[in-house]
């Protein structure tokens, strides 16, 4: 066992560890910056208390997700360096200005205005904090699109060529930001960005009628946060198919290993439900199957021919069990959240959609679905596009740095008990930040802080809509 | 002379230093935590950085993501032979950010952030200063990668170049709290400014005495014509800076000894700047040689060119939106 923790083994796992923590603040960050946009721009318009204590409420969960998501995305623009500097030299000038524009025209300006849309709006006024708020939720989604960009480009390589060094040399800025599957990664990861602020958003309204506490907060919240599902689950789903369709077109190996086709079908690939993959025979054990569907969906006609990882060298072919098995979370999580918003639509047109005690414990259960989806939905596309760092040209075996094994197994054990204790505990607080209630302006300190001092009147804290029991 | 990389170097030191100033004096807050009376003195000490800290800290990811962009050989090189530092500057960064929101959200753990608010600060700094000595020292590449050891960036002297930015932090955080809050919080900061104000022009003296030791090139940079006109004014301008900075401190000035004390900081980095030119990982690789292809650096120029004033812009009027004493009782929270 032992022996098989090569250095390059130990780099993955850590490379694999600290992405995954990462991804899971950005993804929660960048829906809950345009939320906050949005019901700051409320506030501004309607003038409804309701929106400014929503705000306030979600403004100091932000700032802690924030916060974690700066810290562990450090780490990540060092990791580059310290664990994959030959990746760095030969992909660095093709992706290295990518990553610099996402520092200058994103991350800058997160920072520059987060302090003023936390702290500044006594200081600067309405409009310059409704700005402020603005270019926080803008910079969010420029650096996703930057950062969506590198990782496609990785997947995707075009613009290119290669020098006598082996670096890859810039040919053409268009196509390389504008790489195949940019777009399609780019809308697919936005969306599951807002999603899965939707359904935390719902998850927590949820929790509060439960408790009782059905007030305009709650119930504003809980509507909110279930159009948001209505409307995105479909689309999120048409969003990834057609991402599918682009990843059989450059990487067919991804999908084979995805539908767990170890064997082409000549004609007319079935629809594997589920099944347990064997790599050692490699087949699908127990397999349950529709058949010749995965050919419909996939190309549209149900006889079409389907190569699979038999036509594919062993040494170019993905772990089939972990993207076989991510795939099918990230899509049966999918087609539960377009059954949640679903649900709330039928109770809405019933005129109840804040009486149904079964929907509010939906929302509750379904509130953290949206970041294992989009780390199951991770796992796939990554795991899927192995053995390769640049996809095709540059295998993760050359990517990886002189450093030696016990460095590595140092650094990664520390990361795992540094990570599980400081973001461990930044849960428990955004999970004690949710429990209270919006505008509730309780006496402990520790959910409330200084700021309300300067801010919101003590009026708010008598709702008059609250509905006791229920 | 004005190529695009000597250019690009240019901007790579450029974002380093404004790195050190700006998350220097917010480390340096860091370290100084420990010598708060109460508190609502550590409330305040934290409140005077807490709208600027994140932005500060985005310059460090300018610095590593921007020598990934232009100069990706010398990260290639660089990261890997500072191993250990580097990750243990990462998980300082780790504690002493979310020490930023945390110890708000809690009573019982406060003691606990506070300590990594402390900690990570402290030794944060004091990894960049081993990576600074680590540099100096000189980096084995062989092949276009890494060719030392794991441990070869553990030397006195980057012991004593981390001691000196430590300490060094700890004065520009000492000034920045003389400039922002009153009262007792800011005596303490003055009597404590000059014991590190002398500590730090003793390391850095030392520092520059040493130097030369650890590659004798060192020397002939500093001595060379035209070279030898700048170097003999850093000695000069250092001294007036020192000047400067302890008259502030003795006629009880708000401002002066801060901005005396980011002087010391940029004569000194212009210093090493003067020692490693034009050299980007002493001593084997050249600017040049680790630069990335002229598309790559072109490319990434137009939007800096663009984006880094619009950037000192907003930074700016952040800091101007804050600007004034903090007050003791409004807290940022």
């Amino acid at each position: 066992m032992l022996d098989t923790l090569t250095a390059e083994t130990l780099a993955r796992m850590q490379f694999a560890f600290t992405v995954s923590f990462h991804i899971i603040f950005p993804a929660f960050s960048i829906g809950l910056a345009s939320y906050l946009a949005v019901l700051n721009a409320q506030w501004l318009r309607t003038r409804d208390r309701t929106y400014l204590q929503l705000f306030d409420y979600w403004k100091k969960i932000f700032a802690v997700a924030f916060g974690m998501g700066v810290v562990s995305g450090i780490v990540m623009s060092y990791q580059f360096g310290t664990n994959w500097s030959v990746f760095s030299d030969r992909a660095g000038p093709v992706i290295g200005p990518l990553m610099a524009y996402e520092v200058l025209s994103a991350f800058f300006l997160e920072a520059g205005f987060l302090g003023i849309m936390l702290f500044g709006r006594d200081k600067v006024g309405e409009k310059l904090h409704m700005f402020a708020t603005a270019m926080v939720a803008f910079g969010t989604l420029l650096s996703a699109t930057w950062i969506l960009s590198v990782n496609s480009w990785m997947q995707t390589p075009a613009g290119y060529s290669i020098n006598q060094a082996g670096q890859f040399v810039p040919e053409n800025w268009w196509e390389i930001v504008f790489n195949p599957s940019f777009p399609y990664r780019l809308l697919h990861m936005v969306l599951a960005a807002y999603l899965t602020t939707a359904l935390v958003v719902g998850g927590a309204a949820g929790w509060h009628m439960l408790r009782g506490r059905v007030t305009a907060a709650s119930r504003k919240m809980f509507s909110m946060a279930l159009w948001m599902v209505v409307i995105v689950a479909p689309l999120q789903i048409v969003a990834g198919d057609i991402h599918g369709l682009n990843t059989l077109e450059h990487q067919p190996a991804k999908v084979m290993a995805m539908e767990g086709h170890y064997e082409s079908h000549p004609d007319g690939a079935p629809l594997i439900l589920f099944g347990i993959p064997d790599p050692e025979n490699k087949e699908i054990d127990y397999a349950l199957e529709i058949p010749k569907l995965s050919s419909f969906i996939l190309k549209h006609h149900w006889d079409a021919p389907m190569a699979g990882l038999d036509t594919i060298p062993d040494d170019e072919e993905p772990p089939v069990g972990i993207v076989f098995w991510s795939f099918r979370v990230m899509v049966a999580l999918g087609f539960a959240m377009l059954g949640l918003g679903a649900w709330s639509l039928w109770r809405r047109w019933r005129g109840g959609l804040y009486d149904s005690r079964w929907l509010q414990r939906a929302a509750v259960a379904m509130g953290p679905a949206g970041f294992v989806a989009v780390l199951a939905g991770w796992v796939t596309t990554e795991v899927g596009r192995q053995p390769f760092t640049v996809y095709g040209l540059m295998r993760t075996s050359e990517s990886l740095a002189p450093v030696e094994a016990p460095a590595v197994a140092t650094s990664l054990l520390v990361f795992i008990v540094v990570y599980f204790f400081i973001f461990g505990a930044g849960t428990f607080y955004i999970l004690r930040l949710m429990t209270k209630a919006p505008g509730d302006t309780g006496p402990d300190p520790t959910t409330e802080g200084p700021l309300r001092t300067s801010g919101i009147t003590p009026a708010a804290q008598v709702d008059p809509d609250v509905v006791p029991g229920n | 002379m004005f190529d695009l990389a000597t250019i690009w170097a240019g901007i790579i030191a450029f974002a380093v230093l404004t790195y050190v100033i700006l998350d220097g004096f917010d480390l340096g807050v860091g370290i100084l935590f420990p010598f708060a009376r109460d508190e609502n003195e550590r409330d305040v000490m934290m409140n005077s950085v807490a709208p600027v800290w994140d932005g500060n800290e985005t310059w460090l990811v300018m610095g590593g993501g921007g020598l990934f962009a232009v100069f990706p050989l010398a990260y290639a090189v660089v990261m890997p032979a500072l191993y250990m530092p580097i990750i243990l500057m990462l998980l300082a960064l780790v504690f002493r950010g979310v020490a930023f929101e945390y110890r708000w959200r809690t009573t019982r753990w406060r003691r606990v952030w506070d300590a990594a608010f402390i900690g990570g600060s402290t030794l944060a700094a004091f990894t960049q200063g081993i990576a600074l000595g680590a540099l100096v020292q000189g980096i084995e590449v062989a092949d276009r990668a890494y060719a030392g050891g794991s441990w070869d960036w553990l030397t006195p002297f980057s012991l004593l170049t981390g001691m000196a930015l430590v300490v060094g932090y700890a004065l520009l955080g000492a000034t920045w709290l003389i400039m922002k809050t009153e009262g007792n919080l800011q005596s303490a900061m003055r009597r404590r400014a000059g014991p590190l104000a002398m500590g730090t022009l003793g390391l850095i003296g030392l520092v520059s005495l040493l130097t030369p030791f650890q590659d004798p090139v060192y020397f002939d940079r500093w001595f060379r014509f035209p070279a030898a006109f700048y170097s003999a004014l850093v000695p000069v301008m250092l001294f007036v800076a020192a000047m400067y900075l302890f008259r502030g401190l003795a006629t009880n000035g708000d401002h002066a000894p801060f901005l005396a004390s980011l002087a010391l900081f940029v004569v000194s980095f212009v210093g090493i700047g003067i020692s490693f030119y034009p050299m980007m990982v002493p001593p084997a690789l050249t600017i040049e040689q680790a630069a990335a292809p002229d598309s790559s650096l072109a490319f990434a120029l137009v939007g800096t060119v663009v984006l880094v004033p619009m950037i000192l812009g907003y930074t700016a009027y952040a800091y101007w939106v804050f600007r004034g004493k903090v007050d003791p009782d409004a807290g940022y929270h």
